[in-house]
């Protein structure tokens, strides 16, 4: 029997191991900073919305999540002529993108709870220079990516540098020449737009995780008092 | 409360309808085994989970839209544009998780305690039914939210009926309504998922408790009280399921409610095992997720589906799986029903199974690479010879003396000081100085007793093998 | 089983205590359950306010336009409409509005911000038909007295071209008024007042 146990998680420990990608960054973001939320729903307006729709989220919800006035969400969030019940929805018609991209830019509503938010974050800093391309760039995480890389300008051009060079494995990637923000500013940049992304993909989940506690601390009591009344009653069983 | 009007309230209603008699029969007189332990919360639990998941349910058809361009919309609907939308649709998909997690460790209890033998066959049967009746549940209820995983699940899972013979492409073609999993498809699986199954469900469980009650329940010493009547006719070892198994079953539920709310409120996909990840993208007919998997709680089928390398067979031997376990009362025909008397081969014939279970269940979620397919076909000989070659090993086992009146169960309190030793064993005190000068006394793990607790642990666990 | 010397009032303070906290936590899952069968967020954002250019508005034309899904009038009333309204007070059974619901600066004679534009919900303060605008002088079916309003089809309840309801009909109140302001001289929103 111990041998057949020593195969079976042998055989375990195979399965197991990982095929060599990139690994991905920590993103450091926290959903309380509505400073940070703010700054992030900016950017995406002004780097992302053009493509990408958010058509689950209004305006109106991140006045209140983020505790904007209404006027300062259309005022410094929202594109112009926006009514504050309005949808995160992108003015780009779908066939032109077909044709400029290839397919259509994704709602990014969901985009966090499908790819989670390290993902985003390290698939954001990981574009490069690549002339083969029609865009001139591509992704060391998602290669062959059909989206240019949109911050270039914020951020500058990497170059890759490759650990196989005839497999096209890629090692690293760094700076060739800097953008107009130093990369410490260019982080913050992406932090607080995945921050915002991580918000977009359920906005209720800060409300859930500062509810969770008092619903645990009620059971613990209703617990508390029920086990008091089960030995109470169990006394009489010998 | 007292007053005559209300007596004669009650006295009207008395006289239609046997409210006293249903009452005693199932509750207050109603004599359950006095060493019920940790393994007899889930029933109370399953019914617990059942009635979440059916309020938590009505309250979510009220805003889903049973139709493919609004259905993947209507859930995110649900989360955000909804009062509560969010909690009521996480208490749903975590009890969908939690149902399984309680009914199979209820079912397991059956396995340990004898719990399907002669005279309870038949509730065995009536259980097994209900088991099938949840996973056609959930697996049409996992359609509905009609992501990526949905989709692709669906169309997987109804693809498996064109492998039989003859029938097979008409009866996938019926199911889905459709050539693929489509509108059709959804729209049936959103009637049969709130309307038909329930329906059935709640009729399997009336039938389960009601011949539960017939014959009484098992007990972890697998000992019929019945046959130890006192003189008023009531089984010695019995005490009424009210108040004692009432209040006993509420500190469970309680329990249960605590590891529900942090799965609910901290963690309502579990790492992408109670809500999948790529179900968060809406269902693409023209692609494929890169790695689709079953929810974990049906990944040790799955994982036997894909063991045998041929259609058929993959699909026999999955179902085969599910119907091997409705023989089991005819497969084991030993009259000693606890663990506790059994010989060390059933031990670890059921230690076997558990461990394929478990493995079956992780491979089910991998991708099939080559070695992992040799271990899950490995893991499913193991998984079949322990209910088919139940018959011939069974004969060789050494039963224990059965006792004739139950054995009483160590409480927590009497285990406390044995809990306090083991800690103490494993512990050592050290002394350390901090940089402000205060000393501490600090608890850090003591080498040598860990090495000897965890042989002990080890000799014990081979112990109870035997 | 053995009950002598059992401590009755503990236990039963004990199942007291469990009620409550039960009761309780039944109550805060209650909120949840039951609250999320009220409009959503959706249901109010199509509930927002309404703008309407009245420059087309001609004399005697009735609009409809859709505030949180309902009908909302918009009457461009001539002088000779406006001049039936003091007469016919005697006949009506709230011309004061006194009882009926409407924003406090449309409580007055013409139940109106401006005399001429009257806004109104078009729903039946019965039982929420939607009446027909019928300001013709004494048609054959409404009788010779009938000085021009709203009939409900429904019920048969009358109302003046002010939304007020005639003595003994069904309708309790007369129609209600919606908030509504005047952006410019010829906008107005509706449903926001302030």
């Amino acid at each position: 029997m111990k041998t057949l146990l020593t195969v079976i998680f042998s055989l375990f420990a195979f399965t197991c191991s990982a095929s060599g990608k990139i690994e991905l960054m920590h993103a450091n973001i926290d959903l309380s900073d509505n400073v940070s939320l703010k700054r992030g729903a900016e950017h995406y307006v002004t780097y992302c919305l053009g493509c990408h729709s958010a058509k689950h989220i209004r305006y109106l919800r991140i006045a209140e999540d983020f505790e904007l006035t209404e006027d300062v969400v259309l005022k410094d969030i929202a594109p112009v002529g926006a009514s504050i019940y309005d949808p995160m929805l992108s003015a780009m018609d779908k066939h032109d993108s077909k044709y400029w991209f290839g397919n259509v830019p994704p709602d990014l509503s969901l985009i966090a709870r499908s790819r989670g938010s390290d993902w985003l974050y390290t698939y954001l800093k990981s574009f490069y220079r690549d002339t083969t391309k029609t865009h001139g760039t591509n992704n060391a995480l998602f290669k062959d990516v059909g989206m240019p890389n949109v911050l270039w300008k914020l951020q500058g051009e990497q170059v890759p540098h490759y650990s196989d060079e005839k497999n096209q494995v890629i090692s690293s990637l760094s700076l060739a020449r800097p953008g107009e923000l130093s990369p410490d500013e260019f982080d913050t940049v992406i932090t607080d737009l995945v921050n915002f992304l991580d918000y977009v993909g359920e906005p209720a989940k800060l409300k859930r995780q500062q509810m969770g506690k008092y619903v645990l601390f009620f059971i613990l009591i209703l617990g508390f008092i029920a086990y008091l009344l089960k030995k109470e009653y169990w006394k009489d069983i010998h | 409360m007292n007053s005559p009007r209300f007596n004669n309230f009650v006295n009207w209603i008395l006289a239609r309808f046997p409210l006293t008699k249903v009452w005693n029969e199932h509750l207050a007189k109603y004599y359950t085994p006095k060493n019920f332990n940790f393994w007899y919360f889930f029933g109370s639990l399953a019914l617990l989970v059942l009635v979440i998941q059916f309020a938590t349910g009505i309250m979510l058809t009220i805003n889903y839209k049973p139709d493919s361009a609004l259905a993947f919309d209507s859930v995110e609907y649900i989360m955000r544009d909804v009062d509560w939308g969010w909690l009521i649709r996480y208490m749903h998909s975590t009890g969908a998780s939690a149902f399984f997690i309680v009914v199979y460790l209820h079912m397991f209890r059956g396995l340990l305690y004898g719990s399907f033998k002669k005279p309870r066959e038949l509730v065995w049967i009536f259980g097994m039914l209900i088991y099938v009746c949840l996973m056609a549940e959930s697996f049409m209820g996992y359609l509905l939210p009609w992501g990526q995983m949905s989709y692709w699940g669906a169309q997987v899972i109804i693809s498996l009926f064109s492998a039989i013979p003859i029938v097979g492409e008409d009866l996938s073609l019926w199911i889905r309504g459709d050539y693929v999993v489509a509108d059709a498809t959804l729209n049936r699986f959103f009637a049969f998922h709130v309307a038909a199954i329930p329906l059935v469900l709640v009729l399997l469980v009336f039938l389960h408790i009601v011949a539960l009650h017939q014959v009484g329940s098992n007990n972890p010493d697998g000992i019929e009280i019945k046959e130890n009547k006192g003189p008023d006719g009531i089984p010695v070892d019995g005490i009424p399921f009210h108040p004692y198994y009432t209040v006993k079953d509420i500190v469970g539920i309680c329990v249960f409610l605590f590891f529900f709310s942090v799965v609910l409120f901290y963690m309502p996909e579990l790492e992408g095992y109670f809500l999948e990840h790529a179900n968060f993208i809406p269902a693409d007919p023209l692609q494929t997720p890169e790695h689709i998997a079953p929810l974990w709680y049906f990944t040790p089928f799955y994982a036997i589906l894909r063991a045998v390398p041929d259609k058929f067979a993959g699909v026999l031997a999955m179902g085969g799986a599910i119907f091997v376990l409705f023989l089991l009362p005819w497969l084991d025909t030993v009259k000693v029903k606890s663990i506790r008397y059994r010989g060390g081969i059933y031990k670890k014939a059921l230690f076997l199974f558990v461990i394929s279970f478990f493995g079956l269940g992780y491979l089910g979620m991998q991708a099939p690479t080559p070695n992992a397919t040799i271990a899950a076909r490995l893991l499913t000989v193991v998984y079949f010879s322990f209910f088919l070659l139940m018959p011939i090993y069974t004969r060789w086992e050494k039963f224990k003396a059965v006792p004739k009146r139950l054995t009483s169960n160590s409480s927590i309190g009497d285990q406390l000081p044995l809990i306090k030793q083991a800690v103490a064993d494993i512990t050592q005190d050290t002394v350390v100085t901090t940089k402000s000068g205060k000393t501490i006394h600090l608890k850090t793990p003591n080498p040598s007793g860990l090495r000897s607790a965890s042989v002990d642990l080890a000799k014990k666990m081979k112990d109870s093998l035997d | 089983m053995n009950n002598s010397g059992v401590d009755k009032t503990r236990r039963q303070f004990l199942t007291n205590a469990l009620t409550v906290v039960g009761a309780v936590g039944t109550g805060f899952v209650a909120v949840p359950f039951l609250s999320q069968m009220q409009p959503s967020v959706k249901a109010k954002a199509t509930g927002a306010p309404v703008q309407v250019n009245l420059s087309r508005l001609e004399p005697g034309q009735l609009i409809r336009v859709e505030w949180r899904g309902k009908p909302v009038w918009i009457l461009n009333r001539t002088e000779a409409a406006l001049s039936t309204l003091t007469p016919l007070e005697s006949e009506l059974s709230d011309p004061d509005s006194a009882e009926s619901l409407q924003p406090a600066a449309a409580k007055n004679s013409t139940r109106s911000l401006k005399p001429e534009i009257f806004v109104a919900i078009g729903l039946c303060t019965h039982l929420g038909c939607s009446p027909t605008y019928r300001p013709e002088i004494a048609p054959t079916d409404l009788g010779k007295d009938w000085q021009g309003g709203f009939f409900c089809p429904c019920h048969g309840s009358k109302f003046d071209i002010a939304g007020r309801v005639y003595s003994s009909m069904p309708a309790p109140t007369n129609l209600e008024i919606p908030p509504y302001r005047y952006i410019d001289d010829n906008t107005i929103v509706i449903g926001d007042n302030a």
